[in-house]
């Protein structure tokens, strides 16, 4: 797998095209979920968001998609210097669909791509339109199985699948390491740098799996309330910020 | 109506002749309406996981009845759709608002209107019984107005389908999800609400209250089990509900028995059915 190491930025986009966070902050009530948090993401970068359960990975991913509301700036520059609103693909934390559901994966994905009611019988044109959503993810035969007969595995390269259609600039994914097996992980992992050196997106994802950090990561931001710490992955995981936020919960879980 | 008159009379049943029944003309006719109408509701109120908001709203829509003769309306039942609409969005608010689980709002909300509607009817030792009618619903009672008025319905429901409904499976299949892409998923399930709320009101004369969630459970509970995906699911729901509800009809007609009662219990079995014969 080729990995290219991009020079952590700190000032301005630089010409160069990123989605830059500057001193962004979530409030929910009374309680401060973030606050400070800045960095910069390139596209055709991976980053990793690595914290405790808590931290506000998830909140951070919901102010980035516009779900929640926040302080400070999140924004997009092209690589024409142009500013821009940004197509941003979510894949959510492994979902729990009922294992009953009558939804077929064509049902699904027709369903957000499309204006086509999906309780009528589906054209062959929106049939193959899926076909091609599903194929940039190696999901094509999945078409007529029922989501909720899917596995770990092939339900993310679905939800992936939805995510890129249409082709997004930043692509975000919670967690999705949790739920897959070795095996799926190498395939995932595989197929996220496949996406980003052929449509040049930014990829943007949470795990708790810190061994295959190195392999994949262009970039880690610990993040607990704010960002700790950022950089390549062993800048990261040798940091004092890491040891003490990840020893100091391991310590008081023992007692 | 005529041309309706017209096409029963060829039907060959003692009652389908020309010129008389036209009580049992008018009831197939309105089967042939309300079926079709809560099988296409039934599929989201299933997926949504919102049987017991029908339920509780069924429930509590006597109370609408009760305040709309309370207010002195000639039509008690539009006081009764009014109720159910306020119902039914201070709920999909509440719920929005509140960390309680789903189950737990409802209850309080079904509960808190049960009790208002018993305590507006007996309010200066009023009587209950006049309520009575409405639990059991009387199928047989139904004029060609209100076959119009439900034939309308289920046109608005329709065009609501054809416009919304990706975006309603969206919603209830993954919230965020949905919201990640543009859904605005608070009014999707208040639109939703909203027209259960309006067909549970509207046809509960006819239904019964006692029945009425079992026509919008049932049909989509059996298809279920049978669909692999959405254009059977709707097709095993819409059907199961005519077919158990013409069926229930003639029942009822020939052993003399509530019509409502009758057509739940041929959904029972084909529920019964369906978990026989469910997809492998």
């Amino acid at each position: 797998m080729s990995v290219h190491k991009h020079d952590n930025c700190t000032g301005g986009c630089e010409g160069l095209c990123c989605l830059a966070l500057e001193d962004v902050g979530v409030n929910l009530g009374e309680a401060e979920l973030l606050h400070n948090v800045s960095f910069h993401l390139h596209c055709g970068e991976i980053a990793a968001l690595i914290g405790p359960n808590g931290a506000g990975k998830s909140s951070l991913f919901k102010a980035i998609l516009g779900q929640l509301p926040h302080s400070g700036s999140i924004r997009f520059q092209r690589s024409d210097g142009k500013k821009s609103r940004p197509i941003i693909g979510y894949v959510p934390q492994s979902p729990a669909f009922d294992r009953g559901d009558p939804v077929s994966v064509l049902d699904f994905l027709a369903a957000a791509v499309s204006d086509y009611p999906v309780f009528l019988p589906i054209p062959q044109k929106l049939r193959e339109r899926v076909g091609d959503c599903l194929s940039r993810t190696h999901a094509g035969g999945l078409m007529d199985k029922r989501i909720g007969a899917l596995s770990g595995g092939e339900l993310q390269r679905v939800l992936m699948a939805l995510a890129l259609e249409p082709v997004p600039h930043i692509l975000i994914l919670d967690e999705p390491l949790s739920g897959v097996d070795i095996d799926g992980e190498r395939q995932l992992l595989d197929m996220l740098d496949e996406l980003r050196a052929k449509y040049d997106l930014s990829i943007l994802l949470s795990t708790h799996d810190f061994a295959t950090l190195e392999s994949f990561a262009d970039k880690v931001i610990l993040l607990q309330n704010t960002v700790l710490a950022v950089g390549a992955p062993g800048e990261v995981l040798s940091s004092p910020a890491f040891q003490q936020v990840f020893h100091l919960r391991l310590g008081r879980g023992a007692v | 109506m005529e041309l309706w008159y017209a096409l029963v009379s060829l039907l060959p049943f003692e009652w389908a002749e020309p010129g008389h029944m036209f009580f049992m003309k008018n009831a197939l006719l309105a089967v042939l309406v309300i079926a079709p109408l809560f099988g296409i509701l039934s599929t989201l109120v299933v997926q949504s996981r919102m049987s017991f908001f029908s339920d509780a709203l069924g429930h509590s829509a006597f109370t609408g009845i009760a305040i709309g003769a309370l207010c002195g309306l000639a039509e008690p039942m539009w006081g009764a759709v009014v109720f159910a609409l306020v119902f039914s969005l201070l709920f999909t608010f509440i719920r929005r608002k509140s960390a309680l689980a789903s189950d737990t709002v409802i209850g309080v909300f079904s509960s808190t209107a049960v009790a208002l509607g018993i305590f507006i009817a007996t309010l200066g030792g009023g009587s209950f019984t006049k309520f009575n009618a409405l639990l059991i619903g009387d199928i047989l009672s139904v004029e060609p107005g209100k076959i119009a008025l439900l034939a309308a319905i289920l046109a608005v429901i329709l065009v609501l389908w054809v416009c919304a409904y990706n975006t309603l499976l969206l919603s209830a299949l993954h919230p965020a999800l949905a919201d990640s892409r543009g859904v605005r998923v608070f009014w999707q399930e208040a639109v939703l609400n909203a027209a259960i709320a309006v067909v549970v009101t509207l046809s509960m004369t006819w239904v019964g209250l006692l029945v009425i969630n079992s026509l919008l459970v049932l049909p989509a509970a059996s298809a279920r089990n049978l669909a692999r995906n959405t254009r059977q699911y709707h097709l095993f729901s819409v059907a199961g509900a005519l077919v158990c509800s013409i069926g229930g009809l003639m029942t009822s007609y020939y052993i003399g028995a509530s019509a409502g009662a009758a057509i739940t219990l041929y959904l029972a079995v084909y529920f019964a059915l369906s978990m026989v014969f469910r997809r492998k």
